[in-house]
């Protein structure tokens, strides 16, 4: 394996409205920001994440290649899921070991739809979908499933909201929302407060392979392993109070092997924490979502690339020696995907191609 | 926030709405195993199909999620009925829901599968859902082999409510005749137990005590005093208002407490020992019923030690 690693990366200040931009506008000065962090303006490969529901056109993702500049032809690929799993791709390509560079970038704007209901046609068409089941109808019933509306369950569920939105205000780049506060139920279990925002935003991550990643950062965040799982569709068929998938990507990433000093999780609701550090088998000592997570800012579709993002800034600057990053897709954690970022390349199959 | 339309700053001039559909719906072929259980659907059945390892999965998949392996051929009819697994309450139905009154979204293992199924069910509150509780599909008038057949799941019958009433004439037996006769007069009447020593009120013919006959009549007065009381919120027809007391009057003369209501006083004034008197409606708008005294009101009196035996007793 080749070692390849996160050498620069850049988000939109996010919004919980539309500001008037396009995707591409909105995209464009991330580009340019991870362009001058690394100072190429051509890359490998490049690799994308949206989702064409979002605007309600039939490849819109194509006309976000505006904010590249794809003339002479690019070599380019698009995955119709969250970002992080564009990462993954390229993080696969670049092990082939021909090029060294590659930028990955994620896109959505929430604003323009109605999200919930967006999500439902992610669901199969013949048992789901045609119920109207909404993401945040799926979500409650896996919040049901770990514990309804115990009381217990509840203090965490308030206490994980209330963290991370103060964790939220602290950074600029996400939104600026209350203490949660209010009793109604959204769906209940779950409150209005334990779904993540509706935001609109872009990030950008420039991924470098061997001695190109050293001479790119001065503590580039080496992707010691990365593993995605997924479970089955059906939320009949699973136990929704658990998450094996995201189990078994962590095992495969290696997250056991040594102390996490910090976690990013993409949790769009609340519960979703909860089952997802059993999953992982965090240690209690590893922060959680220092950036807010997306309880505090959900640009859908670049939401698990800014974990990958955020958990490698804090390697970048000096700041951690390990951490892990988490992005899901699908109803109810369905796909799961675990990165460890460390500050140093792997001890010796690592070595690589360079 | 989630239910609220996507948030705008102040409507632009330049926005616009934009519709994405596929005009009549998109067509999409079902395969044999999805095409079997919407076939059975239409004809109000619910089937699920054999996996190699002898699980039934409701609703069928092509492939058994625990081993990837295509499922066998054998389809097998289960439910109707099934059991609740985990729900989630919505009580602001979206438009595209399947009922437009509040419902729950459950996951329901209908009998014989070895899976959930997920669907709406139409119980009234969240109160009335509980994990394990027993649920059946409604079907839809007219069924075309869809999931949507099953409008949704109601509960299993599990409560009737019976209506019961029935009629009678009571009369008040010989003492209590004797006794209400005497109210008429503005007289309250209790009879003594020879042996016992004991005045009861109201007038009764034997002493349930040592159940020797009772043969004096003895009249009480209409004043006494106050030995506990409750303060009563919910209505009742024989109440002028809530709240009301309802009290027990060891009247003088007597030895037993007989209960009565106490008015003429705020309620929260009340107390133990607190002296009373009857207040009598006028002569001519008495019954021979216990509505001829209207309460017992206050008399102003300082108040009896009930420490001391029987307060105001034997005056």
């Amino acid at each position: 394996m080749r070692d390849v690693a996160i050498v620069a990366f850049a988000q939109t200040t996010h919004t919980g409205h539309d500001a008037g931009l396009t995707e591409a506008e909105m995209l464009h000065p991330v580009i340019d920001e991870v362009r001058r962090a690394t100072g190429l303006s051509r890359f490998g490969f490049t690799c994308s994440g949206s989702c064409d529901y979002l605007a309600g056109a039939p490849f819109s993702f194509v006309s976000a290649l505006d904010a590249l500049g794809a003339w002479p032809p690019i070599s380019e690929s698009h995955v119709e899921m969250d970002a992080a799993f564009a990462l993954y791709e390229a993080w696969v390509r670049l092990q082939h070991g021909d090029i060294d560079s590659a930028l990955v970038y994620g896109f959505g704007k929430s604003s323009t739809g109605d999200l919930r209901e967006i999500m439902t046609l992610q669901l199969d068409p013949y048992y789901l979908a045609p119920l109207g089941l909404d993401q945040v109808s799926y979500a409650a019933l896996q919040a049901a499933a770990l514990g309804g509306d115990r009381p217990d369950l509840r203090a965490a569920l308030d206490e994980i909201v209330r963290r991370s939105r103060a964790d939220g205000r602290a950074n600029p780049h996400a939104l600026d929302l209350p203490d949660p506060s209010g009793e109604d139920a959204e769906v209940q279990p779950l409150r209005p407060y334990d779904v993540a925002p509706i935001t609109d935003g872009a990030a950008a991550v420039v991924l470098a392979a061997g001695d190109l990643a050293r001479e790119l950062a001065e503590n580039p965040a080496y992707i010691g392993g990365i593993a995605h799982r997924a479970e089955p569709h059906y939320l009949g068929v699973r136990d929704l109070s658990r998450s094996p998938s995201a189990a078994d990507a962590a095992r495969a990433a290696g997250v056991g092997k040594a102390p996490v000093d910090v976690a990013e999780l993409h949790v769009q609701f609340s519960h979703e924490e909860l089952i997802l550090r059993e999953a992982l088998e965090l240690p209690e000592d590893t922060v959680i979502n220092p950036s807010g997570g997306p309880l505090a800012a959900n640009p859908v579709m670049a939401a698990g690339l800014i974990r990958l993002g955020e958990a490698a800034r804090r390697i970048l600057d000096g700041r951690a020696g390990r951490a892990v990053a988490h992005a899901t897709s699908g109803p109810c954690l369905q796909q799961n995907l675990v990165a460890v970022l460390e500050s140093a390349p792997r001890p010796q199959e690592g070595a690589g191609r360079g | 926030m989630p239910s609220d339309p996507p948030s705008h700053p102040p409507s632009h001039p330049l926005e616009a709405r934009h519709v994405l559909e596929f005009p009549g719906g998109y067509t999409r072929s079902t395969g044999p195993v999805i095409g079997r259980f919407l076939t059975e659907l239409r004809d109000r059945r619910i089937v699920g199909v054999r996996t190699a390892g002898a699980r039934v999965l409701v609703p069928p998949l092509e492939y058994d999620p625990d081993t990837g392996e295509a499922v066998t051929g054998e389809y097998v009819e289960v439910g109707p009925a099934g059991t609740v697994q985990a729900w989630a309450w919505v009580s602001a139905p979206r438009p595209a829901h399947p009922l437009d009154r509040p419902f729950a979204w459950a996951t329901i293992r209908l009998d014989g599968a070895d899976t959930a199924l997920v669907h709406a069910v139409d119980a009234g509150g969240p109160k009335a859902m509980r994990p394990g509780m027993r649920v059946r599909p409604r079907w839809r008038d007219r069924t075309s082999g869809t999931i949507t057949d099953i409008e949704c799941f109601v509960p299993e019958v599990t409560m009737i409510t019976a209506p019961i009433r029935t009629e009678y004439r009571v009369r008040p037996g010989a003492a209590l005749t004797r006794f209400l006769e005497r109210i008429g007069d503005g007289v309250l009447l209790g009879g003594r137990c020879a042996g016992c020593d004991q005045v009861y009120v109201p007038y009764r013919t034997s002493c349930p005590a040592c159940g020797a006959l009772i043969e004096e009549e003895r009249e009480v007065a209409d004043t006494g005093t106050v030995t506990t009381f409750a303060i009563n919120n919910l209505p009742d027809p024989r109440a002028p208002e809530v709240p009301f007391v309802s009290a027990y009057i060891l009247l003088d003369g007597a030895d037993i407490p007989m209960i009565a209501l106490v008015g003429g006083i705020p309620a929260h004034e009340v107390r133990q020992g607190m002296r009373v008197r009857a207040v009598w409606v006028p002569p001519e708008e008495r019954t021979m019923s216990m509505a001829d005294i209207r309460w017992f009101a206050p008399t102003g009196e300082p108040d009896a030690d009930l420490s001391a035996g029987t307060p105001g007793g034997g005056a």
